[in-house]
């Protein structure tokens, strides 16, 4: 009876590998869900330490920034952010919103397949890459763009940052609108044109106004992504700590300043604070932005 | 008759003008495109050698003015493949554990796949950050090591996004057959789904392989950059995007030249990985069972 009860060697070297890969998957997955809270929890402790000398109003919204002295603060940065993600989003929206409708309305299917690779190459091109040709070619568009106005200016803008800036935005909200569009059915449409209404009158009121909610979430996943780059618009805005007061004067936006100064760190006390603050700040604001937009999103497809 | 007229001519001339318009739109985009690729090798093909490929910069990489960029293309290679493995020995596990043992607890799963998008927007710089505030804490140097956990931390939502998008299309079906045969779920998964979804791994893969080699928010703090080629996992490294950043900005034309090569280098890679992925899934396409 014994004998017949051993478990051949063969078996245990399976359950084993069988736990193996089981316990290392299970390993993994904790891994990847603790990780941003790892990352949340050690940026509060490194930023804590810059709230024991000003308060958190205080180094939000003033625009002294003079680590030397000790005082942090953040306001132009934050200011800079926000005038080149809003403009950038401004100006990639009508566009992809336009191609969007072109692609998936009035274009035949294989102008949609030829565009595939190319949103998909856009996508895959790294930030340097839009940062070398930023300077190459947008910055003495931007001065020429302002010497029409009289102004005469060095090119490296806000207005530069927000060109780049949309740029790379562009395919990612483009694929976005594509699938919301595409989720819309048909019979709504085909109902409409069979009613005497245009081809542009169907898609105004009907597949924009079905798709609204899902076209705001992308614009809020749109301004997400356009807040947290770093490298491209680090290129071309000039880096200036000022608040910019026209879109053809310099800027700084946060992502910047972190890139810049972290050489610095350590020399200046309660830099790095300050530094891992900015770094929260944008973690936050990223997450929260595609916390609400993806919801939006899933809500509205629920809806559908 | 009058007021009917007008309200049809404006309906004409309103469709024509948009569809005019979303037309533009789209051909905006691909000129874009062709414009960035342009001004990219205008700049930096003249400076392509043999030479500038082959040899790291002589005189210090931001002054001297020989030499070329293999230090950053050695480094950069090291840094993806390196981030690239460690990705995937993460990744690969959690989405098939995700679609294998998850299956049926559609809200566990959907929290997941939730958390994971959240996750795919963050910016490269916040890792870095963080990579350099624990280097500082824990005393590490700038190091090849340091940079490709950094960049493995980036790219893991993203491979298992990639990933998971191809293997939920798997139907239950195929797996619970597998099982009904006596595999366990380890065999069923490896043996049959992932063999059934190469193409989709492949291609995510590939992608995490182009936005690793493009970083450089995450490299700027944990890899340094140095005009050698490194060593050791523990010596810092140059990478192509930092080799551009650093270069570019120098009054010096032979430096900035180096840093046009390398952006040709860099977008050329791209290229290749967009053109190689879409091989790819053309090709295994054909191996993979119909349903």
């Amino acid at each position: 009876m014994k004998i017949l009860s051993l478990v051949p060697p063969q078996r245990i070297l399976k359950n084993l590998k069988n736990r193996l890969i089981d316990g290392w998957m299970h390993f993994c997955l904790v891994l990847i869900i603790l990780l941003p809270v790892i990352i949340g929890i050690w940026l509060c402790y490194k930023s804590h330490f810059i709230f024991e000398k000003s308060s958190f109003s205080n180094i939000l919204f003033s625009p002294i920034w003079k680590p030397i002295s000790g005082s942090f603060g953040l306001l132009a940065f934050i200011v800079s952010s926000l005038w080149v993600t809003f403009l950038s989003v401004l100006i990639a929206v009508p566009v992809c919103l336009l191609s969007a409708i072109h692609l998936t309305q009035y274009a035949k299917k294989w102008v949609l397949q030829i565009m595939q690779p190319v949103i998909d190459i856009l996508a895959g091109i790294p930030s340097v890459i839009y940062g070398v040709w930023g300077v190459i070619a947008i910055i003495p568009f931007v001065q020429k763009f302002a010497s029409f106005f009289g102004k005469s200016v060095s090119g490296y803008s806000i207005l530069a940052g927000s060109i780049v800036l949309s740029i790379m935005i562009l395919p990612f909200i483009l694929n976005i609108f594509i699938e919301i569009f595409n989720t819309v059915p048909e019979e709504l449409t085909e109902a409409s044109l069979s009613l005497g209404a245009s081809r542009w009158q169907t898609i105004k009121k009907v597949l924009l106004r079905k798709a609204y909610p899902g076209i705001i979430s992308a614009v809020g996943l749109g301004v997400s992504r356009a807040f947290g780059e770093t490298i491209a618009v680090l290129m071309v805005v000039g880096n200036v700590v000022k608040i910019p007061e026209g879109i053809f004067q310099p800027g700084y936006p946060l992502p910047a300043l972190i890139a810049n100064n972290y050489g610095e760190m350590l020399s200046i006390p309660l830099y790095d604070s300050a530094l891992m603050l900015s770094a929260l700040v944008l973690f936050g604001v990223v997450l929260i932005f595609n916390l609400i937009s993806r919801f939006a999103i899933i809500r509205f497809e629920k809806g559908l | 008759m009058w007021p009917k007229k007008i309200k049809i001519n404006f309906k004409k001339t309103e469709e024509v003008f948009f569809r005019v318009l979303t037309f533009l739109s789209t051909c905006l985009i691909i000129l874009i495109l062709l414009l960035l690729i342009y001004g990219i090798f205008h700049k930096g093909l003249p400076s392509l050698s043999w030479e500038m490929l082959t040899s790291t910069p002589k005189g210090g990489f931001y002054f001297g003015k020989e030499g070329g960029i293999v230090n950053a293309i050695i480094g950069s290679l090291y840094l993806s493949i390196g981030a690239v493995f460690l990705a995937l020995i993460i990744s690969l596990p959690v989405a098939l554990f995700m679609n294998i043992h998850l299956k049926r607890r559609k809200k566990l799963l959907n929290t997941i796949r939730f958390f994971l998008d959240l996750l795919w927007g963050v910016p490269s710089i916040v890792y870095g950050a963080f990579g350099f505030s624990i280097m500082i804490a824990f005393g590490w140097k700038t190091s090849l090591l340091a940079g490709i956990i950094t960049i493995s931390m980036f790219i893991i939502p993203i491979m298992i996004r990639g990933m998971d998008e191809v293997l939920k299309t798997v139907p239950l079906g195929l797996f619970e057959s597998t099982l009904s045969l006596g595999a366990t779920n380890n065999n069923a998964a490896f043996g049959v789904i992932v063999k059934q979804c190469i193409p989709g791994i492949v291609t995510a893969i590939l992608l995490s392989f182009g936005r690793a080699i493009g970083d450089a928010a995450a490299v700027l703090f944990t890899t340094g950059f140095t005009d050698r080629i490194p060593n050791s996992l523990f010596q810092p490294s140059a990478s192509l995007p930092l080799s551009i950043f650093f270069q570019i900005s120098s009054p010096i034309p032979e430096v900035k030249n180096r840093a046009y090569a390398a952006a040709v280098v860099l977008t050329l890679i791209i290229l290749i990985i967009s053109i190689l992925s879409r091989y790819f899934t053309g090709k295994f396409k054909r191996n993979s069972i119909k349903f």
